[in-house]
């Protein structure tokens, strides 16, 4: 078990009263699997996928990494945890606009200190691996949205993380690109063994995973293992 | 790439706002390097001006006054020569030269005239217009103003230390109008209450009482005045600063019985600039550090406004809050060695520039300032951002992380 969640409450105050936006949510995540969440807008499915790694923190409830307890981490545990072992892509790629495709996908690297030679060869690695080796000195800006998804998703890989984080990926893409990034996202489930937690409305973006999780108003209404694991 | 890669690159990335978030310091800075530069040259000068001066402070005998001393009537009061070694045993320190001599009006002829006593070789150091000539080869000894320790050089070979530093019992040197007076030559003779004396040199003209008085070695003028061990005034040549840091009154508990006095408007004339220049410097100083820092906290905050994306994206992928902190700091620290830096470069080229138009004087460069212009900027720097940089830290990663 890579994840587990219990019992995961997350409320906001609001005029109106408290609002949840996660209420009791409990379940498990193994290693390898392709976990997709979906539900509608408002369902708390960004919420529970920020929760996870101490993003978002919630108002009660437990998350165990590996086994180990985090929902109570400090601050810094959780960042070193972030650092190390997850991967986030966003559905707006999240890059930082003054920093090249290679400097962006270094930048989880420079955060552990790891030396600029290795950072190099790393960040070079991945972005032949989502086929941008030629863009490495462009900027954000001078990249396509399917580009910079392919970067996001580099930089989600540069430091071998156990688990991607994935929110909306495809939300900013036409249905071609939208195709491209899934097919990374499987591959790197499928060949790097990386679990994939993936935040999507898109039900062809669903089925490509193995695990299926339906939020619905901050609560789980479905937690389904397919025996048949990817859609072509 | 590494934390300072990224912090520079976003500050290279800024660059408008760069300029705008050091303009306050880098201003201020300038301001104070040019006031201090043109304030250190002009003290050096006063410094150097003083010395050349000679004496500036005087010993007198308690009921004494700076009169007595100059007209030397025959009952003017003294004080014991031993006050001298009473100086110079003492631990007082920016006392730089000591002048004793005993002073009698004297008749020669029909011409009264005013005989001098002095120990020579401690008469010509405190004199820098008769060393100018080529009385003697000491230079000025001026602890406080180094540079103004220039070499006058020998002008007259003959006369180095032979002839004056070493004068000679029945040896004189006689002042300028004297000597017009007295029709005196070098090597002629003359006759002071019965003791001849050869004139070893004629003094050139300095448009002061010395060109009235005839110089002999004060033990020699003792003997002949019949006052043995005693003086009519000691001539201090004081450290200017020493001064302004109370030698008067360290002076005054040795020699209790003494009046002591100094040319005060000259000294007090420059600890007044000098102390205007720091009041100015002290001045700007609060008005830097206030809107220096306030500067600074306002550029960081619309920094951190406009950055709550990338710090969304760098708490996602691994900073701690205190790695964002630490991320604004360094871009402080950038900021303040950047404005102090180029504010150093302003206000030096300013003074350089300015000084000889505005204050008379040629400013050199004063490198020491340049490292208190770096530590000044960065304090200023890191104190409007403290604020900001905590609040960074704080922001909530994940709201920021949906705008993007």
């Amino acid at each position: 078990m890579i994840i587990k969640v219990e019992n995961l409450t997350k409320q906001y105050k609001h005029n109106d009263g408290l609002v949840y936006a996660l209420n009791d949510i409990t379940f498990a995540v193994e290693k390898g699997s392709f976990v997709t969440i979906t539900g509608p807008s408002g369902s708390g499915k960004s919420t529970l996928l920020l929760s996870l790694f101490g993003l978002i923190k919630p108002t009660s409830g437990k998350i165990f990494f590996n086994g180990q307890q985090i929902s109570d981490a400090s601050d810094s545990e959780l960042a070193a945890i972030r650092q190390k072992h997850i991967g986030f892509i966003m559905q707006n790629f999240a890059l930082i606009p003054y920093l090249t495709t290679i400097q962006n996908v270094m930048v989880p690297l420079a955060l552990e200190k790891i030396e600029k030679k290795e950072q190099e060869k790393r960040a070079t690695e991945v972005l032949k691996f989502v086929g941008l080796e030629d863009r490495i000195t462009h900027l954000p800006r001078e990249l396509s949205t399917g580009q910079q998804q392919r970067v996001a998703i580099a930089r989600a890989l540069v430091h071998h993380p156990s688990i991607i984080l994935a929110d909306e990926p495809t939300g900013n893409l036409d249905p071609a690109l939208s195709l491209e990034i899934l097919g990374y996202l499987k591959k790197i489930n499928q060949s790097q063994g990386i679990t994939v937690i993936m935040v999507t409305h898109s039900p062809i973006a669903a089925a490509y995973g193995n695990v299926k999780i339906h939020l619905h108003d901050g609560q789980l209404s479905e937690h389904k293992v397919k025996e048949t694991v990817y859609v072509a | 790439m590494n934390i300072y890669k990224i912090v520079w690159l976003e500050l290279l990335n800024r660059k408008s706002q760069l300029i705008s978030g050091v303009l306050a310091i880098t201003l201020g800075i300038a301001v104070i390097v040019a006031i201090q530069s043109v304030s250190k040259v002009s003290k050096e000068n006063v410094a150097k001006k003083l010395d050349n001066l000679g004496a500036n402070i005087l010993v007198l005998p308690q009921g004494g006054s700076i009169d007595d001393y100059y007209t030397s009537d025959i009952d003017a009061p003294t004080i014991p020569e031993e006050y001298v070694e009473r100086i110079l045993t003492s631990t007082i320190q920016g006392v730089d030269n000591l002048s004793p001599k005993l002073t009698r009006r004297v008749k020669i002829g029909e011409n009264s005239i005013v005989l001098t006593g002095i120990l020579p070789k401690s008469e010509i150091a405190s004199k820098p217009l008769w060393q100018g000539v080529g009385l003697a080869g000491d230079e000025i000894i001026a602890a406080c103003a180094p540079s103004a320790n220039q070499s006058l050089g020998y002008k007259d070979e003959k006369l180095q230390r032979k002839g004056v530093d070493t004068l000679q019992q029945s040896d004189c040197l006689a002042g300028f109008q004297v000597a017009k007076k007295l029709n005196l030559t070098e090597n002629s003779k003359l006759n002071i209450s019965g003791r001849e004396f050869r004139v070893a040199k004629i003094l050139p003209e300095t448009g002061t009482v010395d060109d009235d008085r005839v110089f002999a070695h004060l033990t020699v003028v003792q003997d002949l005045l019949g006052i043995p061990d005693q003086v009519s005034a000691i001539e201090i040549m004081g450290c200017c600063n020493a001064i302004s840091e109370g030698l008067l009154g360290k002076l005054r508990n040795i020699l209790p019985d003494t009046r002591i006095t100094t040319i005060s408007q000259i000294v007090s004339t420059q600890i007044e600039t000098n102390q205007l220049m720091n009041k100015v410097s002290l001045v700007f100083l609060i008005i830097i550090f206030f809107v220096g820092s306030v500067s600074m906290g306002n550029f960081m905050w619309a920094n951190v406004n406009e950055r709550k994306k990338e710090i969304g994206i760098l708490r996602m992928i691994g900073a701690s809050k205190s790695t964002v902190y630490q991320l604004f700091l360094l871009k402080a620290i950038f900021l303040g060695i950047s404005g102090g830096l180029t504010g150093y470069i302003l206000g030096t080229l300013a003074g350089v520039i300015l000084g000889p138009y505005l204050a008379g004087i040629f400013v050199q460069p004063v490198y020491m300032y340049l490292l208190w212009s770096l530590i000044l900027s960065v304090i200023i720097s890191l104190a409007g951002t403290i604020i900001p940089s905590y609040m960074a830290a704080k922001i909530d990663p994940h709201t920021n992380l949906q705008e993007a």
